[in-house]
């Protein structure tokens, strides 16, 4: 214990007197705003998504925009997010001609990605409704999207909350890979503490041990939005 | 009773409807007149639902045509929505929107549209106002006139939707969910709620199917004052009783046509088709 000791104290010292605080909490920053803005960006397309893939299906237009909302999902769920970080920031960007931060790539390519995932799991919780709650709306003169926006779309996010708060902590822990493209996330602010006291054994547990105390705040988040969704239900 | 306001509401024309080939409606015709109580009956799977839900284009048919209001419904360039404002419909499972309480799920409707047109007259007004600079006096476009508020709105459709509430003896429950009702409430809601959007029409499709026997009274005597009250209603059921007290008009639906129509006393007393004297002798044994 005597070793461990030592590098406790060797971590401490980067941690404090190197400033590499400095940089676990821009990690943290960058680590919480990508997973928060790409979820966000996420949860918009997945939703669009998953209208147009239960959109009836007598009319070419729904038919082409379905088309297309099947190909973005199979690509999107058919390579690694390294790929697609990797696709985006040295192949389309200099194609494009456009300039962005990694982190700014990290946040549009996880919200492209997770928008696929979403859009299955929201397709899922949409099919899950009473299709008598559409037919209601319907009946009343509603149109198709203004009783999905405010009949269908609530009561299916009531029933896939767990699944999507399953999807948010994949992504918060995926975020680990965004130093591909530059971005300066917890593994690389630890990776600097790690280098610069030549030992990785103390920055890489409390690394850890951060992500697992965000996962637990979020799930506790997410157990405290779903109470507050259930109060139509009987079983509460 | 219908001899004073002989108007035609809704005419069916030749009403046709296939699934995957299959012809379950093969040529209804039919004229629905304002204020009438048109019951149909007919045994399970003779497309007297379907009949029904043709009416309000939740089925689209396959051929024929549907006047309603002057309009042929049937046809898939009308924007039904529009319409179906003007056509309530009350269904088997109720379909309360579980997401929304008592109140909302009878103002939610009536809200939207108004709001909905208030919005496209702003709209238009602004749009004519514009014009209107760049016109001479003579040409000028007069406003839509707005009487309107969002509030006014809001504060109307609940007072409307509480004085509902209240007829059907559930103001208490104004707030509660849908899914702490009974089934008999849950359908009475579903019967105001339509009622709330002034229709020109019900379509109920077996309003008292899914009710346990002691709720069924409840419902029907709700249908019965609104009946009285003169709307025009269209009614699946199976209750005969209902059809003989209450409809002035029953139709005998089998393997998607009308085999016979008439006064639920021609129907009752004097069938004349040998399959609808099959079904009433079960139904009636």
């Amino acid at each position: 214990m005597n070793g461990f000791g030592a590098k406790w104290e060797n971590f401490l010292r980067i941690f404090f007197e190197y400033k590499g605080y400095e940089k676990v909490l821009e990690g943290l920053g960058n680590t919480l705003l990508i997973a928060f803005l790409g979820m966000f960006i996420g949860l918009l397309i997945g939703t669009l998504i998953a209208i147009v893939r239960v959109l009836p299906r007598y009319k070419v237009l729904p038919r082409i925009l379905n088309g297309i909302a099947t190909f973005y999902v199979e690509l999107f769920r058919g390579t690694p997010m390294v790929v697609q970080l990797l696709l985006f920031y040295y192949v389309m960007l200099p194609l494009l001609g456009m300039h962005m931060t990694g982190v700014q790539v990290a946040i549009w390519v996880f919200g492209l990605n997770s928008g696929a995932y979403i859009s299955e799991i929201m397709r899922g919780g949409i099919l899950s409704v009473d299709p008598g709650q559409m037919e209601a709306g319907r009946a009343l003169g509603l149109s198709f999207w203004t009783t999905m926006v405010k009949i269908v779309i609530p009561q299916a996010v009531k029933n896939i909350l767990p699944t999507i708060g399953n999807e948010f902590i994949a992504l918060i822990k995926e975020t680990s890979v965004v130093s591909f493209v530059g971005a300066s996330d917890l593994y690389v602010a630890f990776n600097y503490i790690g280098s610069n006291s030549y030992e990785f054994m103390v920055p890489y547990l409390v690394m850890a041990a951060i992500y697992l105390v965000m996962v637990i705040l979020i799930s506790i988040l997410i157990k405290q939005m779903e109470r507050s969704l259930r109060r139509s239900d009987r079983r509460n | 009773m219908t001899a004073e306001t002989n108007m035609k509401l809704i005419d069916v024309i030749d009403l046709e409807k296939s699934f995957d080939g299959k012809n379950v409606l093969d040529g209804i015709s039919v004229a629905i007149n304002q204020g009438d109580i048109v019951v149909v009956i007919g045994p399970s799977g003779s497309g007297k639902s379907t009949f029904l839900r043709c009416l309000n284009c939740m089925e689209d048919p396959t051929g024929g045509k549907i006047m309603f209001d002057g309009v042929n419904i049937a046809d898939m360039s009308v924007n039904i929505d529009v319409h179906r404002r003007h056509m309530g419909m009350v269904f088997q499972h109720f379909n309360l929107f579980q997401n929304k309480t008592v109140l909302q799920n009878i103002m939610l409707a009536p809200v939207h549209v108004q709001l909905q047109d208030l919005k496209r007259n702003q709209r238009k007004n602004a749009w004519n106002g514009l014009c209107n600079l760049f016109r001479s006096k003579e040409k000028q476009v007069a406003m839509v006139p707005i009487t309107k508020t969002k509030a006014s709105i809001n504060q109307e459709a609940r007072e409307t939707a509480l004085k509902l509430l209240e007829r059907i003896g559930l103001a208490d429950k104004a707030d509660v969910y849908p899914s702490t009702l009974s089934g008999g409430q849950k359908q009475r809601v579903a019967i105001v709620r339509s009622l709330a959007m002034n229709p020109q029409v019900i379509l109920f499709d077996e309003p008292t199917s899914a009710l346990d026997p002691e709720m069924v009274g409840e419902v029907l005597e709700l249908m019965k004052q609104v009946a009285k009250e003169g709307m025009t209603m269209v009614v699946v059921t199976h209750e005969m009783g209902f059809a003989r007290e209450i409809a002035n008009k029953v139709l005998f639906i089998d393997g998607g046509k009308i085999l016979e129509a008439g006064t639920p006393e021609e129907i009752f007393e004097h069938p004349k088709n040998a399959r609808l004297k099959e079904f009433l002798s079960k139904v009636l044994a």
